[in-house]
C-alpha cells in the first residue's frame, strides 16, 4: 500500500489547461449569481434602512444605519420567541426522526424479519410527499371536524385530543416533520448497513452475542459516519422549518405569523415590505446555522472520520 | 463444500446457527409494520377522503369510503376549478422538476468531475465555497434571490424558479465524491498517452461510470424541486405558473372562507401524491444511496 501511495504521489494530477475551468463555468456562474451575490446583497441591505428625513417635508430616503437592524431584530421578542421555538422543534424532531430511522434500519437488517420489503417501502413512501402536501394531510387529520383520530377516540368513549391547542401544536407540527423525514434517513442508514460485509458480525455471533448486542455494539459504531451525516442534514433542514407551520397556519390560530424565524422573515419582506429587517433576520439565521453546523462537524469529525485521516 | 446441500442462502450469506427452518422474529417484524402503518395511514386516509363529496367530508366516519358519487364530483369539479388550473399546476410542477433536475445534474456532474480529476488554481477556494453553500440554508437566500430577480425583470417567470433550482451545492459535492471514486485515473492517463483530447476523455472515459450516480442525483433533485414550496411561492404571483404545491396551498387558504373547496383540496392532494409514488416504486432499484450515506469513499 505504501508503494502504491508513493506511485500515486509521484504522478501529479493533470492540470488540463483551461479544461477544468470550462467544465466548472456553468456551476461558477450560477453559484455567483444565486449564492454569493444574494449573500452579499443581503448583508448590504441589512446595514441600511429607509428613514424619513428633511423635517417637515418627510422624504423617505435609504441610508446606512450600521447594526441598528440587528439590534432591533435581536430585541424583537416575536423573532427571538420564534428562534427558541425553532430550537425546541429541532430538539424534538432531530432525535426522534433519527432514532426511529436508525431503529427501523437496524430492524430491517435483522435476519429473519418478515414483510421487510413492504415495511421498507411503506416507511419510505412519505419522502415522495411534498412538505406542503404532508402538512395538508396531517392538517386534515388534526382538524376537529374531520379528524379520524378524534372519531376513533370518541368511538371508544375517550375525550378527543385537540392537536391544534396551544400546548400540543408544537408536537403536532414536529410530527409532520418526523413523518416526512424518517423514511429517507432510514433508507440511507439501511444502505450503509448493507455495505458492511457480513463477516464483521461473525466474531460477535461466535462469542454468543444476540442480535440486540450486535446491533448496538457492532453495527451502530460501524455506520457512525452515515449517522452523523444524516444528523447534520436533519439539523440544517430543521433550522429551515417553514413549510409545515405556514401550511397549518390557516387551520388554527395557535400558529402565529411569526411562529418560526422564516415566517417572520417572510412577513417582514413581503407583507410589511420591510426588506432591511428581513435581511438582518436572514443573516442572523444563516450565521446561526453555519455556526451550529460547523461546531457540530468539528466536534464530531475526529470521532467519525478519524480513521480516514 | 458440505454447505452446498443446505438451504438456499439468504440474500446476504451469514452463518446461521440453527439448522432447522428459520423462525420469523415477530418483535422486529411487528415494530416495522407499526412504522409502516404510521407512514401509510395518512396516505390511505386521503385516498378514502377523496371519495367523499363536500357534504360528506365533515359528517361521515373518516376511515370508510363513500360511494355516492363524491369521487366523480371531486374529480370533475377539481378539473373544472378556475378553467382547469389544476392540470396547469401539475404540468408546471413537471416542468420545474423535470427541466430543473436534468440541468442541475448536468451542471453538477461537470463541476464534480472537474473538481475530482484536475488540479488547478482556485480549486480549493471553489470547493470551500460549495461546502459553505451546502451549509447555508437555501431558504434564507430566497428573499435576496427575489430582489435579484426583480432587478433582472424575471420575477413571475418560469426562469425565476428554474434558475435558482439548477445550482445545487450538495449535488456538486456528491458528484465530486462519486467522480473521485468511479472514474479511473489510469484510463484517463492511458487516453492522454494515446493523444485523446480532454473533452473527449471526459465524454468517453469520465461519463459512462458516473451514470448510476447521476441517476440517483436526478431523483434527489427531482424530488427536491417538486417538493419546493417557498421559492415558487415567493417568485410567482400568476396562478397559471404555480407548481402544484403552491396551487394547493392557495386553494386551502381559500377553503377557510369556502369550506366546499376542502373536498377538492383533498382530491388534489390525492392526485398529486400518486405520480411521485409511482415514480419511486418504479425507480427505486436504480438508486445508489450509498452515495448519500458516505459508502462511496472519495
Amino acid at each position: 500500500m505504501v508503494a502504491a501511495a508513493a506511485v500515486r504521489r509521484r504522478r501529479p494530477r493533470r492540470r488540463g489547461g483551461p479544461t477544468p475551468y470550462v467544465l466548472l463555468a456553468p456551476a461558477i456562474v450560477l453559484l455567483v449569481l444565486f449564492l454569493l451575490v444574494p449573500i452579499g446583497y443581503t448583508v448590504w441591505l441589512s446595514l441600511r434602512a429607509s428613514r424619513v428625513t428633511g423635517g417637515g417635508l418627510g422624504i423617505r430616503k435609504e441610508m446606512f444605519v450600521g447594526l441598528e437592524n440587528y439590534t432591533s431584530v435581536l430585541t424583537d421578542s416575536a423573532y427571538v420567541d420564534g428562534l427558541l421555538r425553532m430550537l425546541l422543534y429541532g430538539l424534538i424532531v432531530v432525535p426522534s426522526m433519527l432514532g426511529l430511522a436508525l431503529l427501523f434500519a437496524l430492524l430491517l437488517d435483522t435476519p429473519r424479519v418478515r414483510f421487510g420489503a413492504f415495511s421498507r417501502i411503506g416507511i419510505f413512501l412519505p419522502y415522495a410527499v411534498p412538505g406542503v402536501i404532508a402538512s395538508l394531510l396531517w392538517g386534515f387529520l388534526y382538524l376537529p371536524n374531520v379528524s379520524p383520530i378524534r372519531d376513533a377516540f370518541e368511538a371508544v368513549g375517550l375525550p378527543a385530543p385537540d392537536f391544534l391547542a396551544a400546548g400540543s401544536v408544537l408536537f403536532s407540527v414536529a410530527n409532520v416533520g418526523v413523518w416526512g423525514g424518517v423514511g429517507f434517513n432510514m433508507i440511507v442508514l439501511f444502505t450503509a448497513l448493507r455495505g458492511v460485509p457480513g463477516e464483521m458480525y461473525d466474531a460477535a455471533r461466535i462469542d454468543g452475542a444476540n442480535e440486540v448486542q450486535i446491533a448496538l455494539r457492532v453495527k451502530v459504531p460501524l455506520i457512525m459516519p452515515a449517522i452523523i451525516m444524516t444528523g447534520i442534514f436533519a439539523m440544517i433542514s430543521t433550522l429551515q422549518v417553514y413549510t409545515e407551520p405556514a401550511t397549518l397556519q390557516p387551520l388554527t390560530d395557535t400558529v402565529s405569523q411569526t411562529w418560526v424565524p422564516l415566517m417572520t422573515i417572510y412577513r417582514d419582506a413581503f407583507v410589511n415590505a420591510d426588506i432591511h429587517s428581513a435581511a438582518a433576520a436572514s443573516v442572523v439565521l444563516a450565521l446561526g446555522t453555519l455556526v451550529v453546523s460547523v461546531a457540530v462537524l468539528t466536534l464530531l469529525q475526529r470521532r467519525a472520520f478519524g480513521r480516514d485521516r | 463444500m458440505t454447505t452446498l446441500t443446505a438451504r438456499p442462502a439468504p440474500a446476504r450469506a451469514r452463518p446461521t446457527h440453527r439448522p432447522e427452518r428459520p423462525r420469523t422474529r415477530w418483535v422486529p417484524t411487528a415494530l416495522l409494520l407499526l412504522g409502516a402503518v404510521y407512514c401509510l395511514a395518512p396516505v390511505v386516509w386521503v385516498a378514502i377522503a377523496a371519495t367523499k363529496g363536500p357534504s360528506e367530508l365533515f359528517s361521515t366516519f373518516s376511515f370508510w369510503p363513500s360511494f355516492h358519487g363524491g369521487f366523480q364530483y371531486n374529480v370533475s369539479h377539481l378539473l373544472d376549478f378556475r378553467d382547469g388550473v389544476f392540470l396547469k399546476w401539475a404540468l408546471n410542477s413537471l416542468l420545474y422538476a423535470g427541466v430543473g433536475s436534468v440541468l442541475s445534474v448536468a451542471v453538477s456532474t461537470l463541476a464534480g468531475y472537474a473538481l475530482a480529476k484536475y488540479d488547478f488554481v482556485g480549486r480549493e477556494l471553489i470547493f470551500m465555497t460549495i461546502l459553505a453553500g451546502v451549509l447555508v440554508p437555501q431558504i434564507t437566500l430566497a428573499v435576496p434571490q427575489y430582489l435579484l430577480m426583480s432587478e433582472l425583470n424575471l420575477v413571475n417567470s418560469y426562469w425565476s424558479v428554474l434558475l435558482p433550482s439548477i445550482i445545487s451545492p450538495y449535488g456538486i459535492y456528491l458528484s465530486r465524491i462519486y467522480a473521485a471514486s468511479v472514474v479511473s485515473d489510469d484510463m484517463l492517463e492511458a487516453g492522454r498517452i494515446d493523444g485523446a483530447g480532454e473533452y473527449r476523455l471526459a465524454w468517453k472515459v469520465g461519463l459512462p461510470p458516473m451514470i448510476p450516480g447521476m441517476v440517483t442525483l436526478l431523483l434527489l433533485q427531482f424530488v427536491a424541486i417538486w417538493n419546493n414550496f417557498l421559492l415558487p411561492y415567493i417568485m410567482i404571483s400568476d396562478d397559471s405558473r404555480f407548481p402544484m404545491t403552491v396551487g394547493l396551498f392557495t386553494m386551502l387558504n381559500q377553503g377557510a372562507s369556502q369550506p366546499a373547496l376542502y373536498s377538492l383540496v383533498v382530491m388534489g392532494v390525492f392526485l398529486s401524491v400518486l405520480p411521485l409514488i409511482a415514480l419511486f416504486l418504479f425507480l427505486q432499484r436504480y438508486w445508489r444511496l450509498d452515495l448519500v450515506s458516505g459508502g462511496v469513499k472519495g
